[in-house]
């Protein structure tokens, strides 16, 4: 009996022992990797800064192509982490399938919209953010022209261009923005030598500004630019260090802030869908050291008005996701 | 479009079409010599980490691209040794190293730089800088003449220059000596060289070895030339685009050159106009020529037929949209996706109809046995 006793005791302990460990967050990062300096490495930051802060850990997975994600996610709800968070766009059709299998456990996606009830939605509203680069672009170029480089032609990407657009003509009505895809397939997202290309493409049609919204295909992006002479703008991270005095400026999309909320959060987490924009800080641009010189203070003011009248609400930036269509046409 | 802007797409082509073309002639030695090879894409990937990673520590391009070399070459050397010497299946040991080569480049690079899988950008002597050919900005002011010397022909990477010299070289080699006499021996009958006493297995290993030392050179291409450092699978498909090069360019070097080219041209057009907006009329001829083309291509065989007869109903589909969309005199919109898929969509129909029969090499994929 003292046996028995001691045996159910001892298993009781495991059990309790077993559910604290296990309650460690997840992350699971999109194709194009932990570290591409942009928005998977924003994600990744965020988590490192949580785990900085509250000494917890958390497990990870990097995909390695589209058909780990769903494989990814059941792993980690069966390994009993709670809460998962995953950043991509490209998560949403199989967590509408995944989630509903494990109603326990609670899934953040960061980019689309998962209507589930253990499910909450991060979007940003990026084209807040770019609308304020679009406008430090238009106000930055002497030829009137100016570029943007997506990865994929999808609507989340064409919301960065059209937001850029407008912000652009908002800060010159006469300037011209030429937009251009990468590519249909993954390596769209890790192909520097072809956003080298593009750029040069480019610069050739006379833009002297050119905006990536393309993971580490920017990389090419932002070197090119660099190589010859004129200026970028970076995406997601502060990628202004990358070519210091030649990155005009980055939008900057808090990922890492939303991942970090979501951890932190942990059992709080309220299933529905956040909208994160200029008000709550989700996006913005990116001003340092590295690119002090490049923005005057006229543009900042300029800017800095143009945000507080897009928190209030006079500046209605249009969202591309909406209705598919942009108000400003892009060559 | 001014004769300024065909200037920048042809340099853009040269630019694009060096690394197929560098990739293309690799395959092109290790093929005629009886040793398939899909590897390609890996040995360019692991040559461009290398060549990107030593000449970032080194500060030297040059020592770079013997790194990258030296790394293409080893995984060559793994080829031989599982096909040839082991007699494997070409195919098997092709695709390991492919998957080897991911691997590997973003382990050893996060292990040696911990910035997830990249090198850092490469600035000063370790990058391969664009060269002016003397009396490129002299010659500039003469029309015509002038912006295409001084636009297209100057104004690249040693390394295109380089690759160019290839081509003729390579001709030369292979069909004007004795080396390439036996190299093509080797892969179309093996026994009759064995037989004149030549050792087929050092003639396929020498064969190996070129294609390594070949797409060494392209893979530094893309990280030292190209752009500045290397990204994770920063290859990016190009080696298959070679080997599809390749068996269009029916194993011949100055065939290749000319495939190459086509390739990079398309790759270039399709980066230059994105959403073009045209009348609908000229789609509409063009469409119809194309059906029209792939209908008279496939007119030989029935199953030549079959195919093309296919694609060129889908193509009078979409004609059938855009009449029923727009009408005659409405503007369509090219979308952008379809000028990015035009250089696959091409391959898929130069492919089956208008290259002939593309005949490999009669010994390519079989181990050689000695004894039967």
């Amino acid at each position: 009996m003292t046996l028995m006793k001691k045996l159910l005791g001892a298993a009781a302990t495991l059990a309790i022992s077993a559910t604290g460990a296990l309650a460690d967050p997840a992350l699971v990062f999109d194709l194009g990797g932990k570290f591409d300096r942009s928005f998977n490495e924003a994600a990744f930051n965020g988590a490192e800064r949580w785990a900085e802060e509250t000494g917890g850990s958390y497990r990870e997975i990097e995909l390695q192509s589209d058909a780990q994600r769903e494989q990814a996610l059941r792993r980690l709800a069966e390994a009993g982490s709670n809460p998962i968070v995953m950043a991509g766009f490209a998560f949403g059709s199989t967590l509408e399938v995944v989630a509903p299998d494990y109603p326990d456990t609670t899934f953040v996606i960061i980019d689309s919209v998962v209507d589930q009830p253990n499910v909450q939605s991060i979007i940003f509203q990026e084209h807040e953010g770019s609308y304020l680069v679009g406008m430090l672009a238009g106000m930055a170029s002497e030829s009137g022209t100016v570029g943007f480089i997506g990865g994929m032609d999808i609507p989340l990407i064409s919301r960065f261009a059209c937001g850029y657009a407008q912000g652009v003509v908002a800060a010159n009505p006469d300037a011209t923005v030429i937009a251009n895809m990468t590519g249909t397939t993954p390596s769209a997202w890790n192909d520097p030598v072809r956003g080298g290309e593009l750029t040069r493409s480019q610069i050739s049609q006379g833009a002297d500004v050119v905006y990536a919204a393309a993971g580490g295909t920017g990389i090419g992006v932002l070197q090119t630019a660099a190589d010859e002479g004129i200026l970028s703008i970076g995406v997601d991270s502060n990628q202004n260090g990358m070519h210091p005095g030649q990155v005009l400026t980055s939008m900057m999309k808090r990922v890492d802030v939303a991942v970090y909320n979501s951890f932190t959060a942990a059992d709080a987490i309220e299933p529905g869908l956040l909208v994160l924009g200029l008000a709550e800080e989700g996006v913005g641009y990116a001003l340092d050291e590295n690119n002090a010189e490049l923005v005057t203070a006229e543009m900042i003011a300029a800017v800095d008005a143009a945000r507080a009248q897009i928190i209030a609400g006079e500046i209605a930036v249009h969202n591309f996701t909406e209705d598919g269509t942009c108000p400003v046409t892009m060559q | 479009m001014d004769f300024l802007g065909i200037l920048q797409i042809l340099d853009s082509t040269v630019r694009l079409a060096t690394p197929l073309l560098l990739a293309c002639l690799a395959g092109l030695y290790s093929e005629r010599a009886g040793i398939f090879d899909i590897g390609l894409e890996g040995k360019m990937l692991a040559a461009a980490f290398f060549s990107a990673a030593i000449a970032y520590t080194t500060g030297s391009v040059w020592l770079g691209l013997l790194a990258g070399i030296a790394a293409s070459v080893m995984l060559s050397l793994l080829h031989g040794l599982a096909s040839i010497t082991y007699r494997g299946n070409q195919l098997i040991s092709g695709v390991a190293i492919n998957f080897l080569a991911a691997g590997v480049t973003v382990v050893v690079a996060q292990t040696w730089f911990s910035i997830g899988g990249r090198t850092p950008a490469l600035t000063g002597g370790a990058r391969f800088y664009e060269i002016t050919l003397p009396g490129a900005e002299a010659l500039s002011g003469v029309p015509v003449l002038g912006p295409i010397y001084a636009e297209l022909i100057s104004g690249h990477s040693i390394l295109v220059y380089v690759a160019l010299a290839i081509v003729p070289l390579t001709w030369w080699v292979l069909f004007r000596t004795r080396f390439g006499l036996r190299l093509r021996a080797v892969g179309e009958n093996p026994a009759a060289v064995d037989t004149a006493g030549v050792s087929v297995v050092g003639m396929r290993y020498a064969a190996v070895v070129i294609c390594g030392v070949l797409c060494g050179l392209a893979g530094a291409y893309l990280a030292t030339g190209l752009s500045a450092g290397f990204v994770k699978d920063m290859s990016a498909g190009r080696g298959f685009i070679a080997l599809a090069a390749l068996i269009f360019a029916k194993w011949r070097p100055w065939y290749a050159l000319y495939a190459c080219l086509l390739f990079g041209f398309l790759d270039a057009a399709g980066s230059r106009f994105q959403n073009i907006e045209t009348s609908a009329m000229l789609v509409v001829i063009l469409l119809g020529a194309v059906a029209a083309g792939l209908v008279w291509a496939g007119r030989k065989s029935r199953l030549d037929m079959a195919v093309m007869g296919g694609i060129a109903a889908l193509l009078i589909g979409v004609i059938a949209l855009v009449l029923g969309g727009v009408g005659l005199t409405g503007t369509a919109t090219i979308p952008v996706q379809f000028m990015q898929a035009l250089p696959y969509i091409l391959t898929v129909v130069i492919l089956a109809g208008f290259v002939g029969k593309a005949i490999p090499p009669r010994a390519g994929g079989e181990p050689y046995v000695k004894e039967r």
